[in-house]
């Protein structure tokens, strides 16, 4: 499935410094739709370079990171359980920095 | 089922404000699901009730909102003028910036002050603590080490915008702390057992018996509020991580407040209310605020804490006014403020403790005398 995938609010960095990546993630095994928990796990293990605790906690995001799917709040779609689709945006924008 | 870019996505929620656009976020304070136009009314409606209700402002007055070039001083300077624009408050609007001299991260974020002062067409005035003290936070950290940067930075830099601000001639300060970080406040000031702040760090003006009273409109706000507001108005602001904070006793409360907000958003608020209705037990004994002797700045002890500082780091004492015991026994008597009994200091040594005078907490130094 390709995705678009942003990095704002410091999170680049994690990502050797590219905001923006134009993925194409495998669904997993016998399952016919992605979830925003596996995209997750994906991201961790494909894209993350660095101190991967800044970026997830658990299965889900370090809390404090934002998520947006196509410019809607994940918290909308059911988190984690959101299902995501072709082409789909997903923003992750982290809030712990200075303001 | 409501008309949809993309109508495979059934369930896409329409916000509860207009029933019209799709809802764009859930907001943490009310759970509401509200499209962005919506947001942007009520996020800039909240804030100028507050502003109103809190009265921080008068016609007239000149103003210096405290910009770093992160997301909370940038949204703030971008709100205040459109609401200042929008409602006639007839203020005079300033940006005043600090440069504490850390590199890599001050620097930059200063570039987009720098642009912020274009794109909202407002002054700015850049002080510097190499100007104000001769030091900048990378020569401090380098003499002091990693710990309690931030007291030394969270110090000079009040310091440094009151300077700013009498520079300016402004009659207020007004600072983007957000509803986080002022409940992150509350809890690490009850952690600490700093009953003194706790009192005064939920105040929405703050100083005004002092020589420029600060106000925070945002107190109100939910931190992932401004984000957003930002992100979807595309406002430029500059988000790394201070290179000196990883280290910082605050991560532990923020990192706390996070977990909480995940769990219940609403917690943000009801903390900041619980610090607010706080109230202390008459017979505990609060500091007096008088006048440094040093430098006529605001302070509950002889020297002001940034003087205490200065002194510290002008005579390779890095830990003075740091911490509560500096290597003192608990036989350490206190007589007419001259401490008595110690081995390891000596006469005429001046030195930091606060475990001997319980009124001192952090603040105490005195002169030893044998």
């Amino acid at each position: 499935m390709h995705l678009t995938l942003e990095f704002g609010g410091g999170l680049e960095l994690l990502c050797e410094s590219v905001k923006f990546h134009n993925v194409n993630v495998d669904l997993p095994k016998g399952a016919d739709k992605l979830s925003m928990r596996d995209l997750l796990a994906w991201v961790r293990t494909n894209l993350i370079k660095e101190r991967p605790e800044m970026f997830m906690k658990g299965e889900s995001v370090r809390p404090g990171v934002l998520v947006l799917v196509n410019d809607c709040d994940w918290e909308l779609s059911g988190q984690l359980d959101t299902t995501l689709e072709e082409k789909d945006v997903v923003v992750f924008i982290s809030t712990l920095h200075g303001g | 089922m409501e008309a949809d870019s993309k109508p495979k996505k059934s369930g896409a929620r329409l916000c509860c404000v207009c029933t019209q656009n799709r809802a764009a976020l859930k907001r943490p304070k009310t759970l509401e699901q509200i499209c962005r136009e919506c947001f942007y009314a009520v996020f800039e409606e909240e804030i100028h009730q507050v502003i109103l209700e809190n009265q921080l402002f008068k016609p007239g007055e000149r103003i210096a909102i405290g910009a770093s070039g992160g997301k909370d001083s940038t949204v703030l300077a971008y709100v205040l003028s459109e609401l200042n624009r929008r409602h006639n408050y007839g203020l005079d609007l300033f940006l005043l910036s600090v440069d504490e001299g850390i590199t890599g991260y001050r620097d930059d974020s200063l570039e987009t002050v720098k642009r912020n002062e274009l794109q909202y067409g407002l002054p700015l005035k850049i002080v510097s603590y190499k100007d104000l003290y001769g030091w900048t936070m990378d020569e401090i950290v380098k003499m002091i080490g990693l710990k309690n940067n931030c007291t030394f930075c969270g110090v000079f830099r009040r310091q440094a915008l009151d300077r700013g601000a009498a520079l300016l001639k402004v009659d207020k300060v007004a600072t983007g702390h957000n509803a986080d970080d002022i409940a992150e406040t509350v809890l690490l000031n009850i952690l600490r057992g700093d009953i003194a702040r706790l009192s005064r760090c939920t105040s929405i003006i703050t100083g005004e018996d002092g020589p420029i009273p600060r106000c925070k409109p945002f107190k109100y706000t939910y931190e992932k509020e401004i984000v957003m507001y930002a992100y979807f108005k595309k406002l430029d602001y500059f988000s790394t991580e201070c290179i000196y904070s990883p280290n910082a006793y605050r991560g532990f409360a923020r990192e706390f407040i996070k977990d909480l907000e995940r769990i219940r958003p609403r917690a943000i608020l009801d903390i900041i209310k619980s610090g607010e209705d706080f109230r202390i037990s008459t017979t505990t004994k609060m500091p007096e605020q008088g006048t440094c002797e040093r430098c006529g700045y605001i302070s509950s002890q002889k020297w002001c804490k940034a003087c205490v500082l200065l002194e510290g780091l002008n005579r390779g004492l890095p830990k003075l006014g740091i911490g509560r015991t500096q290597g003192l026994n608990s036989d350490a008597k206190i007589s007419n403020g001259m401490v008595i009994q110690e081995e390891s200091v000596q006469e005429g040594q001046l030195f930091c403790t606060n475990q001997v005078n319980p009124e001192d907490q952090f603040f105490g130094f005195y002169i030893c005398k044998k």
